[in-house]
């Protein structure tokens, strides 16, 4: 059997549950999960900015933590907080492990998701119909392979007790410390999916033992405040058994895994990874006891040609405005804010288009597709008027942001609260690259 | 006789998104709910329950023996996370979209 912990399921989850598994758990291996399409992109920003960032700026904060009770325990780590910057992520490390473990400790740095240098210009662009990366190259801020245990597990081979990548498929994170544990062959793929759907019900976190779940008075979760990360027993047949510690809050049930099982899945026979196409389509789930779920029945068959690239673009910044109205006839006074607001974009060259308002409380997030029906809308107490807008042009969206608190003097009664930011944009696309062209490596640093 | 009760009465759902395509799990809470909802909760229909914010086609599979569905609704995220000027770019709330639609429960 070998246990895994997951320490993170995004780039900015908890710290104190990560701890109380590096501490309490008994873990083989504790993983923190830290990349998303857009933290990847992101992070290539900050990179270019600062040659010295790049990488998840919780890293430090993370393994400070952990580190010494791994060392104690046994137990070793594997993380992407690499993200952009895997180079620089190491030495953080190595500072980190000389200050708090000394010497003998061992880090193996993934490298070769990046591939902003070696994806043809002449490679389609999934979402884009007819478009070729080479079209997007001016915006073009990096791209990066999603990596498999292929990269990962000569990482493991060196016996290094932390593992730093960048931008790996997050099952894999899961599936190698179990691959070089069992002995398990690379071409096994039911075997694979098996390990594969363990990582998968593992990488995003608490959203296994009741984050993202609690529903109250449909399914009511005790104790979320202290919601306990997942470890999940894995047997040398694939099977796995998802659990948390003792005494801390949420739930492992059928039910919580069921959610996870299809969170960002398509088509549940066919999940694809760098490792293997995995079939969770007849997978079974059991309680085996108090926040004990064993799921088993998972396959696999071979895995794609290709691995998955996200290419992150520069998109101009992202302007955002809210004032407020409270009190009786709320939702009135915010719709005629912007009415006012909307007659006064129209009249801005170039804003057509690029602009959204909503009123907060009303229909801001679900927009028309549910709209609150008049006689409650009237009773409304609370409600906000945002506007995004996104462009390249800062003095289009300074102008626009402009007219929102305007309305504190100009517009109708009662509005106060403005706020406004404006950040960085990124827009990320997905393509595909032939195997050869990723050349993976691995660096050692010994403390 | 039957009365019509909304689905998050008789199931639970999570959303996720990968790129511009949203994915929601439907779950029935008791197994003997789980062919109604099959059968009432088609890929058409939720579809055409929200066609504004669902611009692409929706697959729906089955996993029987978990008592689930599950929708794929492409073109259904403004854009995706980084391109949406909306507030929840991943679609996380879209659970709650196909849980508000109505299931026909049969008196018993």
């Amino acid at each position: 059997m070998i246990r895994i912990g997951t320490g993170a399921g995004f780039s900015s989850d908890r710290l104190t549950p990560a701890v109380d598994l590096a501490r309490d758990a008994a873990l083989d291996w504790l993983v923190f999960e830290t990349i998303g399409e857009r933290t990847l992109a992101f992070a290539h920003r900050d990179r270019r900015l600062d040659p010295a960032s790049g990488f998840n700026p919780r890293l430090d904060a993370r393994l400070r933590a952990v580190l010494p009770h791994c060392r104690v325990n046994g137990t070793r780590i594997i993380t992407n907080m690499g993200v952009a910057n895997v180079a620089a992520a190491g030495q953080c490390a190595l500072r980190l492990a000389r200050e708090l473990v000394g010497d003998d400790f061992t880090i193996a740095l993934v490298y070769g998701d990046d591939v902003t240098s070696v994806l043809p210009p002449d490679t389609p662009l999934e979402d884009l119909d007819g478009a070729v990366v080479g079209d997007l190259r001016a915006n073009l801020i990096g791209a990066n392979a999603y990596l498999g245990i292929d990269a990962i597990l000569p990482a493991i081979d060196t016996g290094a007790d932390l593992i730093i990548t960048g931008r790996v498929a997050d099952p894999s994170l899961f599936l190698a410390p179990a691959v070089s544990h069992f002995g398990w062959l690379l071409k096994d793929w039911p075997l694979l999916g098996k390990g594969t759907l363990a990582g998968h019900l593992m990488e995003c976190g608490m959203q296994v033992t009741g984050g993202y779940f609690a529903d109250p008075g449909f399914k009511d979760v005790s104790h979320l405040a202290d919601c306990g990360y997942p470890i999940a027993e894995l047997d040398d047949q694939g099977d796995v058994t998802i659990t948390k510690l003792e005494g801390t809050g949420g739930v492992v049930n059928v039910r919580t895994v069921k959610e996870q099982l299809l969170y960002e899945v398509h088509d549940p026979s066919a999940y694809l990874t760098p490792d293997v196409t995995a079939d969770f389509s007849n997978v079974l789930i059991r309680e085996m006891g108090h926040d004990r779920v064993r799921v088993s029945n998972a396959s696999g068959c071979e895995r794609p040609d290709k691995l998955k690239v996200t290419v992150g673009l520069d998109g101009g910044y992202l302007g955002e405005a809210e004032i407020s109205y409270a009190g009786a006839g709320a939702a009135g006074r915010a719709r005629l804010a912007r009415e006012v607001l909307k007659e006064l974009l129209d009249r801005m060259p170039d804003c057509a288009g690029r602009c959204r308002l909503d009123l907060i409380g009303v229909d801001a997030v679900h927009g028309s597709a549910r709209l609150v029906p008049p006689e409650i809308e009237e009773v409304l107490t609370d409600v906000r008027l945002r506007v995004a807008v996104r462009s390249t042009d800062q003095v289009l969206i300074d102008a626009v942001l402009w007219e929102i608190e305007a309305l504190l003097c100009c517009g109708p009664a009662g509005g106060g609260g403005f706020r406004s930011r404006t950040t960085p944009s990124v827009v990320t696309h997905s393509a595909l690259i032939d195997r050869g062209l990723v050349q993976t490596r691995v660096e050692v640093l010994r403390a | 006789m039957s009365r019509r009760v909304p689905l998050r009465e008789l199931a639970h759902a999570r959303a996720g998104d990968k790129a511009n395509i949203s994915n929601v799990s439907v779950w029935a809470y008791a197994p003997g709910d789980y062919p109604l909802i099959k059968q009432q909760l088609s890929a058409d229909r939720v579809k055409q329950a929200y066609p504004d914010l669902i611009r692409g086609p929706v697959e729906r599979y089955e996993l029987d023996q978990l008592h689930g569905l599950n929708f794929v609704l492409r073109d259904a995220l403004e854009g995706g996370v980084n391109s949406s000027l909306g507030l929840d770019g991943h679609g996380k709330s879209w659970s709650f979209l196909i849980l508000a639609l109505e299931i026909e429960v049969p008196d018993s």
